[in-house]
Parts: structure tokens; sequence; C-alpha cells
């Protein structure tokens, strides 16, 4: 019972970063149907900025605001300068738009900071909590009330406010939107600022625990975008469950299983999830129109 | 014009093109190539190298040079990408023309660039890990950082002084990683040691719990061992200390002898083991120790430099380039022939990581005794005194 | 009709050409060595263009195919005796079986499900390589016999500079009659509406099969070749970030144009060799070129530069 629930709290800290990740893909998936490769950027944004605006004398909590910052200018300025420049190109174009900015922003990361690896203290302390025989560090459980903040915050926003629903319907139907009035590329520059700000959080809850370098983000891109798909691109319920459930089956699958083919593992699931339903867990389905 | 034709001529041509060109380089300044992964996942060992180059090879110059001649360093990165290392050495042998190369920062591209300076006749000092890189023995290629065997070994004979026979094992499955991995799982045998677990981690995994918690939970282990390098170990000394195993010895290799390890560990990192270089523990080392003059002045002179902390992996590279100058030195000449052969006759040069004594056989030159066994406590590296 | 054949002709004659004069400009075999990688990689970006420019299907696992070819002929002779030329051909057959078998399920998926799909098909290949470090010698590579055939040793930059050159010229002339032929013409439908191409009775499943299979055959050929070249092959080649960079080439060249492909190649490969002069603002430069171009030339290089020659003939 112990072994399960360390597996467990495993899996759903790396879980909840991979669903922060993948809903950073589905806001602007919806926003502006681009798939955007440069989210793990984001989430090394968030740590690195904190960790180098703390040592250079900040206190921690403004030094994640000024991370948060950064990101969402550097969002915002990847729509203003990339995106919206190439407006009504085809989805493949946009994608490698993304893939260049990922590598500018690793390139440039490498020259601001530096290419060491990098911690940060963890917000309240390293002792490990006893949750019935599993040992947590109690950073995990910022990550997880973190995460459950923020698509909390999301959800509220997208169904009660004006602006909110506005973003909803863009994502229904663009056309339709602009028709009835809303300023779709207002909405787009807001999905990539929010998204990069959701990165951003991520990163800096989740450094104290796993590190990070001006490097982690391709690897999270990776993992996130496998997890908004796993759920079903385009549906932020789906992204959450598949983040978590992703980490849920690395971590089980290196318990239980083998930890050399775990990521084999999780993939392997993947594959099987969409044989079985072709839209992922929650996506929607889409009828061709001739 | 048939292509044959075109291919004659052009060889003729260019042949022609590089005599010349050679005439004119051999004056005043002597080419010597690079090739390190300053980009990509082992970024933290290119870099300290490719600065621990360009900040020895300034210092050269600015006395002299080597036989009257300036040294032009060529640092290419392969972003850890083997494929490019072997492209930049094509680059080196045939465009640039360098009379050697100290370079190669992982055992992958290394092997991947060892043919082409194996077929020029080119000195090549690798600064990579594994024993495949020199054994066996290929008439140009040399190494200066200890095998991945001898870490194996170095761990094994210490815990066979404490007494410790039953291991774990938890590798990182980046090259480094697993490439010692199946060294040790080769020499166990050798001491006695019985592996009862072995678990892996990928290179970029941020939690290693569950690894850890089967090694935990696996009846026995008296002693759990680390092969790996980058930000994994670290993650693993952490997640060690969570799930409360310090009580089980714990070994680190020579991957992380980096003063980076101990701060992203923290106090995880207390009573941890490893075997490293002399390098980390300079001002430990008693006065009469050879390698006190050498380890003192380098680390001042890349902290003075670099504002960072010095690792073991600079020194490699510090221990490569300085034997390759003595040898074109004792050569007295810039021919690639005449420094590979001088190179091999290296005998009780003292570097960072020991000191190399070269043989026709031994492209390394480095023993046992080079490697120090440390323990971190206080935060900082502790030479373990023997038969502890 | 009569146009198109010409044209094909006029296209394969002047890459004949640019492959034949080329060399006349190289200084050192340095230069040969990366026009072989330009080749190679273009090679199999050809075959991926089939895939993603015709059929309209996209695939992020493609460098799996590369790896399998690449490690057949290093594996073959080495460990089971096979010589290089059939570890090749097996190589070749292997990719293309697979593909036949994980395409049937995977191509029924649409648009980034089938990205997904195949990422997690390279995901699963790659890591198989990267394990079973008894076979394929882990993640640190393991060395590849020299290809013989009929008693001559193929080594060096010069030779293989022309032996890719010789296969890209084979890819291209296929990939080019392919376009002309029903099924280039079925795969056109597809890229464009795949209902309304199962409506006029184009076999949808079957013609998707058949083009990933294509392209898989493509890409395990450049990776043999490519491993025979270097005589050294590790897992990089079968990676991720390989399969994105092939992506990039199809999409930077111009997705449906075959010249285009090479063109892609051209940069891609050359750009980072171009770039050392700017050390640490390599990457930097690299990405900002990616997206500008893509910015102004949204439908990739060569189409798009042909749109703007053929508007400016006309005004």
């Amino acid at each position: 019972m112990a072994e399960f629930l360390q597996f467990l709290i495993s899996g759903l800290t790396v879980g909840a970063v991979y669903a922060l990740v993948a809903l950073g893909f589905t806001l602007i998936y919806n926003a502006s149907g681009v798939v955007n490769f440069a989210q793990g950027e984001f989430v090394m944004l968030g740590g690195m900025v904190t960790v180098f605006a703390s040592a250079a004398g900040l206190p921690l909590p403004l030094a994640a605001l000024v991370a948060i910052a950064a990101a969402v200018a550097i969002g915002l300025m990847l729509h203003r300068f990339a995106i919206e420049p190439a407006r009504g190109a085809s989805a493949v174009t946009l994608i490698i738009i993304t893939i260049g900015a990922s590598i500018l922003l690793r390139g440039v990361a490498a020259i601001v900071f530096d290419k060491q690896f990098h911690k940060l203290p963890a917000f309240t302390g390293d002792t490990p909590v006893d949750v019935l025989g599993a040992a947590v560090q109690p950073q995990s459980f910022w990550v997880l009330g973190g995460t459950a903040v923020v698509v909390l915050g999301l959800y509220v926003f997208l169904e009660h406010t004006l602006l909110g629903k506005a973003v909803l319907a863009t994502a229904a139907n663009r056309l339709a939107a602009r028709l009835v009035g809303i300023n779709t590329t207002t909405i787009m520059a807001l999905a990539f600022g929010g998204s990069a700000a959701i990165g951003a959080i991520a990163g800096i809850l989740v450094t104290p625990i796993t590190l990070t370098s001006y490097d982690v983000g391709t690897l999270l891109a990776l993992k996130g975008f496998a997890a908004a798909m796993l759920g079903g691109m385009g549906n932020p319920v789906g992204a959450v469950v598949g983040g978590l459930l992703l980490g849920l089956l690395e971590a089980f699958g290196a318990g239980y299983l083998s930890s050399t083919y775990k990521d084999a593992f999780a993939f392997l699931v993947i594959l099987i999830v969409l044989f079985a339903a072709p839209q992922g867990l929650f996506g929607r389905r889409v009828v061709e129109r001739v | 014009m048939n292509a044959k034709a075109t291919h004659t001529i052009l060889l003729a041509t260019s042949l022609m093109g590089l005599a010349l060109s050679h005439g004119a380089l051999a004056q005043d300044t002597v080419k010597i190539g690079s090739v390190l992964s300053v980009t990509g996942p082992s970024s933290f060992l290119g870099e300290p190298e490719d600065k621990t180059l360009k900040l020895y090879v300034d210092k050269i110059n600015a006395a002299g040079g080597v036989a009257g001649k300036k040294i032009e360093l060529v640092i290419y990165d392969d972003g850890g990408d083997a494929n490019k290392a072997r492209t930049f050495a094509t680059r080196l042998i045939e465009d640039d023309e360098v009379i050697a190369m100290v370079g190669g920062t992982t055992t992958g591209s290394t092997m991947a660039m060892i043919p082409v300076f194996e077929d020029a006749k080119v000195p090549f000092i690798s600064l990579a890990g594994a024993i495949e890189v020199i054994d066996p023995v290929r008439k140009f290629v040399f190494k200066t950082p200890h095998t991945d065997k001898m870490a194996c070994e170095k761990i094994f004979e210490d815990l066979k002084k404490r007494n410790l026979t039953k291991i774990g094992m938890i590798s990182g499955t980046d090259g480094f990683g697993a490439s010692m991995r199946a060294q040790c799982v080769k020499v166990a045998p050798n001491y006695g040691m019985q592996i009862l677990i072995d678990e892996n981690y990928g290179p970029r995994d941020s939690d290693m719990t569950a690894q850890l918690t089967k090694i935990k939970n696996t009846a026995g282990v008296q002693a759990v061992v680390n092969p790996g390098f980058g930000q994994g170990p670290a993650i693993v000394t952490r997640n060690y200390a969570q799930l409360g195993m310090t009580n089980i010895p714990f070994y680190q290799s020579h991957g992380v002898a980096s003063k980076s390890f101990i701060d992203l560990a923290g106090p995880a990192a207390e009573g941890v083991r490893l075997p490293a270089a002399a390098l980390l523990v300079g001002d430990k080392l008693p006065e009469s120790d050879p390698q006190k003059k050498v380890v003192t002045e380098y680390r001042q002179a890349y902290e003075g430099a670099t504002k960072q902390p010095v690792s073991t992996f600079g020194g490699h590279a510090y221990d490569g380039l300085f034997i390759l100058v003595e040898a074109m030195k004792r050569a007295n000449s810039t021919d690639p022939q005449k420094i590979r052969d001088e190179i091999e006759k290296t005998k009780g040069f003292v570097g960072t990581g020991g000191i190399v004594n070269m043989s026709a056989t031994d492209h390394l030159g480095l023993d046992l005794s080079a490697f120090r066994m440390l323990e971190i406590k206080g935060g900082d590296w502790n030479l373990v005194a023997s038969g502890s | 009709m009569r146009a198109l054949v010409n044209q094909r002709f006029v296209t394969l004659a002047i890459l004949a050409v640019v492959i034949a004069v080329l060399p006349l400009a190289f200084p050192s075999s340095y230069y040969f060595r990366v026009a072989s990688l330009v080749w190679v990689s273009a090679l199999a970006a050809i075959g991926l263009n089939i895939l993603m420019g015709q059929a309209g299907q996209v695939s992020l696992g493609h460098a799996a195919f590369f790896g399998i070819g690449a490690y057949a002929v290093a594996i073959g002779p080495t460990h089971l005796g096979i010589p290089p030329w059939a570890a090749l051909l097996f190589g070749a057959l292997l990719s293309g079986v697979l593909a036949y078998l994980v395409g049937r399920p995977i191509l029924r998926l649409k648009g980034h499900y089938l990205a997904i799909a195949t990422l997690g098909l390279g995901v699963l290949v790659a890591l198989v390589i990267t394990t079973e470090s008894r076979w394929t010698g882990g993640p640190d590579g393991m060395p590849v016999e020299r290809l013989t055939l009929f008693g001559w040793r193929v080594s060096g930059s010069y030779t293989w500079y022309w032996v890719t050159g010789g296969l890209l010229l084979i890819g291209t002339w296929i990939a080019l009659n392919l376009d002309e032929t029903p099924t280039g013409r079925a795969f056109r439908a597809l890229h464009d509406s795949e209902v309304a191409a199962q409506v006029v009775g184009v076999d949808v499943a079957r013609f998707k099969l058949q083009a990933f299979v294509i392209a898989a055959i493509y890409a395990s050929l450049a990776g043999s070749a490519l491993a025979f070249m270097n005589g050294f092959i590790n897992p990089d080649q079968a990676g991720f970030l390989h399969s994105v960079e092939l992506v990039t080439i199809v999409v930077l060249g111009g997705l449906g144009s075959v010249v285009g492909s090479i063109v892609g190649a051209a940069v891609l490969v050359t750009l980072p060799q171009a770039l050392t002069v700017f050390q640490e603002y390599e990457h930097l430069l690299l990405g900002l070129i990616i997206i500008v171009a893509m910015i102004f030339m949204r439908n990739g290089i060569v189409p798009s530069l042909s749109n703007l020659l053929l508007r400016r003939a006309r005004s």
C-alpha cells in the first residue's frame, strides 16, 4: 500500500506538470489552431527567470512574478512577431514557426542565462511528509495545489466571464466569432499570453523538485503534446486528465513493470487509446465537410 | 567531361591548394582543433571544456606560444549530435588542416569521429569517459579522463573494504550511465559483488522515487551505486534522502564531479561517496602531493576567469591540451605523425586527473591511484582516509 | 501532358548537372561530406514529402524508419553475418513491412492524432535501439562495416558524394514519376479533401497506406546510406529531434515540391555549418531564420519563389 501510494503521488506530481503544459497547448490550439511547440520553453522561462531573479536578490514571490511577467511578454511577442504575420498560413507552416521559436528561445536562454543546471529552494522546506507510509516532498503538494488553482481559475474565466466566453466562441468557430464582433486577434494574443503564464507557473512550481536548465523545454513539449492528444486535443478537461494519466503511466510503469521501458509503456497506452478512440479520451468528433 | 575526370582534376587542384596553404601557414601559427558539445544534453561537460581550452590557449600564446609558434584554436559545437561531430571532424581535417585535436565531449561523438582522425593520421586526444575509446588501442587516439571501468573498480574496492557485497544499481540511460553500468556489471564478480537489483532512469526524468522505492523494498541491499551524469544523479540523491534511505551507503560516479552537484542535491548529498580526480579536493591535499600545485593553479585560473566552480570535466581538457603542447615541444615539429609519437611517450605528466604514463599499449596512462575516493561532508568534498 | 513530361525531364537534368558540376567549386573533401549529407537528408525528405505533401499526412516519427535502415546495415553484417548490400535491402523491407502493419490502424487517425501516433512509434523504436545495447551498442552507438559491392570497397568522401548523389537522382526520378501516375493524382486528391476523394472512388485507406510505406522505404534507404558513409551510427538518428528536422526540411522547402525537399535539405544541413562563425549565437540565428523564412515564404521556399517568378514574368 505504501509502495502504491509512493508511485501514485510521484506520478501525480510529474503528471501535474504535463497537465499544465497540455493545458497551454490546448488554450493556444483552441484560439488559433496552432500547435505551439515552444510551449516547453515557457516552462523553462518560468524556472530560469525565477532562479536568476532570486539570485539577483529579489525575494522568491517577487522573482516568481517577474518570471511570469517575462514569460507572458515573450508569449505576446511570439504571437505578435511570429504567428500574426503568418496569418492564414497552413497549420503545418505555423507548427514549423513555433519549432523555430523554440530553437530561438533556447538559444537566447543559453546566452542570457547559462548552460548549467539550477535549483530553487522548496517553498515550505524539504522535510518529507509521511502519507500512510509514503514519503512525500512538501513541494509535491504545492505542485498539485497550484495545478488545481490554475485549472479552476481557467474554468471560472472561460465559463463565467465575457472575455472567457469570447475565447470559447473563437475556439468553436473562428469565422462565426468574428462575425458576431469578437476581435479574434485579441483573443489569440490573450491565448498566447495566458498559455505562457500557465507554462511559467508550471516551471516555478516544479523547479524545486526537478531542477531546471535552458533546454528542459523540448522533452516537456513532447510529453505535454502527448498528454493533450491522449485527452483529446482542444479539450481543457482532456488536457488535465491526459497529463495526470501520462504521469501515472510512467510512475506505475517504472514501479511495477520496467524502469527501462516506462516511456515505451506510456506511449503504447497512448497508441492503444487512439486506436480505440481516434479523437482521444475527451475529443470532439469533427466531420469533414466537402 | 565525365565524372571521373572531374573528380581527378579536382583532387589534383585541391591537393595543390593543400600543399600551398600548408607552406604559408607553417610560418608562425599552428592550428589545433576541437569538437565539443557546448550545447545540447552534455553542455555542462562541454562548456567547461570549451572555456578551459580558450583560457589556456590565450595564456600559452601570451607567453609566446609553443616553440615560437602561436596556437590557433578552432572549436566547433556538435550540440551532442554524433553525426554533426563527424562532419566537424572532417572539416577540421580537410578545411582547417589542424595538426591535432583535443575534444570529443561524449563517447558517442568521439566514436563517430575516430575513423576520420585514424584515416588522416592526426592525433586525437578525447575527453570522453568510456573505456572503448582506448580499448582496443588505436594508433592516433588518446584520452585523458579515467575510464568508467576504473570508476566501478574504485567503488567496488571501497565497498569491499567496508565488507559490503550486496548492492543495488540505478543508472541513467544516457551514454555515460549505460556504458558505466555495463562496465560495473562486468567487473562486479571480480570484487565478489552481487547486484541484487538493477534499475534505470531516462536522462531527462524528473522523479526517480519509483525506482528507488523498488530498491528500498529489495531485501539485503547493502549499498547503492548510481552511474550517471547531468541533473539525474542530483535528483536521485534528493529522492534517496526523501525516501529515508540514507542509512544505506550511496555511491555516485565521477560523472557528478563538479561542485554544482553538491549545490543541486543540497543537504541530501551528505555522506555520498564517489571516485574523482584530485582536482576537487586541491585545497585538502597534503603539501607533499605531486598534483597539489597543478590542481590549485588550474582551479584559481578557471574560477577567476569564468566565475564558475571548477569541474573535473574542464580539467580533462586542461590535461589534453598540455599533454599535446608538451608533445609538440618535445617533437619540435608540427608534423602530426611526430606529435603522435611524442604523445605516446608521455611519462610522468602531472595533470589535474592524475599522473599520466602512456605507452604503446596504454593510451590513457592513468591507474586506479589517480582516482581519489571522496565523501561529501558539510557541503564539501572530503578525502576518504584509506582503510575506512 | 507532354509539357509535364518535359518539365520532369528538365528538373532531373538540372539536378544531374548540379550534382556533376558542384564539385568544381569545392576546395576540400569536407565540402563533399556536407554535400553528401544534403543528398541523404534530401532523399529522406523526398520520401516524407510524398506522405506529407501529396497524401497530406504528417509523420512526427519518421526518423524511426531512418534509424531502422541505419541499424539494419550496422547489425546485419556485424551480428548476423548478412552481407552489407543485403542488409540494406533487408532494412528497407523491414521498414516497409513495419509501415504497412502499423500504418493500417494509424492512418485511420486524422491530422494531429496521426502526428502523435507516429511520434509514439518513433519514440518506441528509438527507445528499443537505445536500450538493446547487446545488439545496437546502446546510446553510444556502434560501428558499421564498410559497404562492398562486387569487391569494390565504397569509402571516402568523394566516392560517397557520387553514390549518394546517384541515389538522390533515382529517388527524385521515382518521386517525380509518382506525381503523374494515377497513384500520384489520388494522393493529391487526398491532400485536398479526403471525403471528396472517397466520393469520386479513390480508395483512401489504400493510398494513404501506400504513401506511408513508400515514405518509410525512402527514409530507410537514406538511413542505410548515412550509416555506410559514416561507418558509425548512434540512436540520435532515430530520435524525435531528427524526425522534427525532417518535417522542417519538407515544410521549409515546400510541401508537395520534390525540388523543395532538396532545397530544404540544403538549407537546413548547410546553415548550421555556415553559422558556426557566430559561435554561441548559432542557435538563436537558426531559429530566427526558420521563423522569418516561414513567414515570408509560407508555402515553402520553392513554391513561394516560383510563384513570385511566375508573377514577375507575367507582369
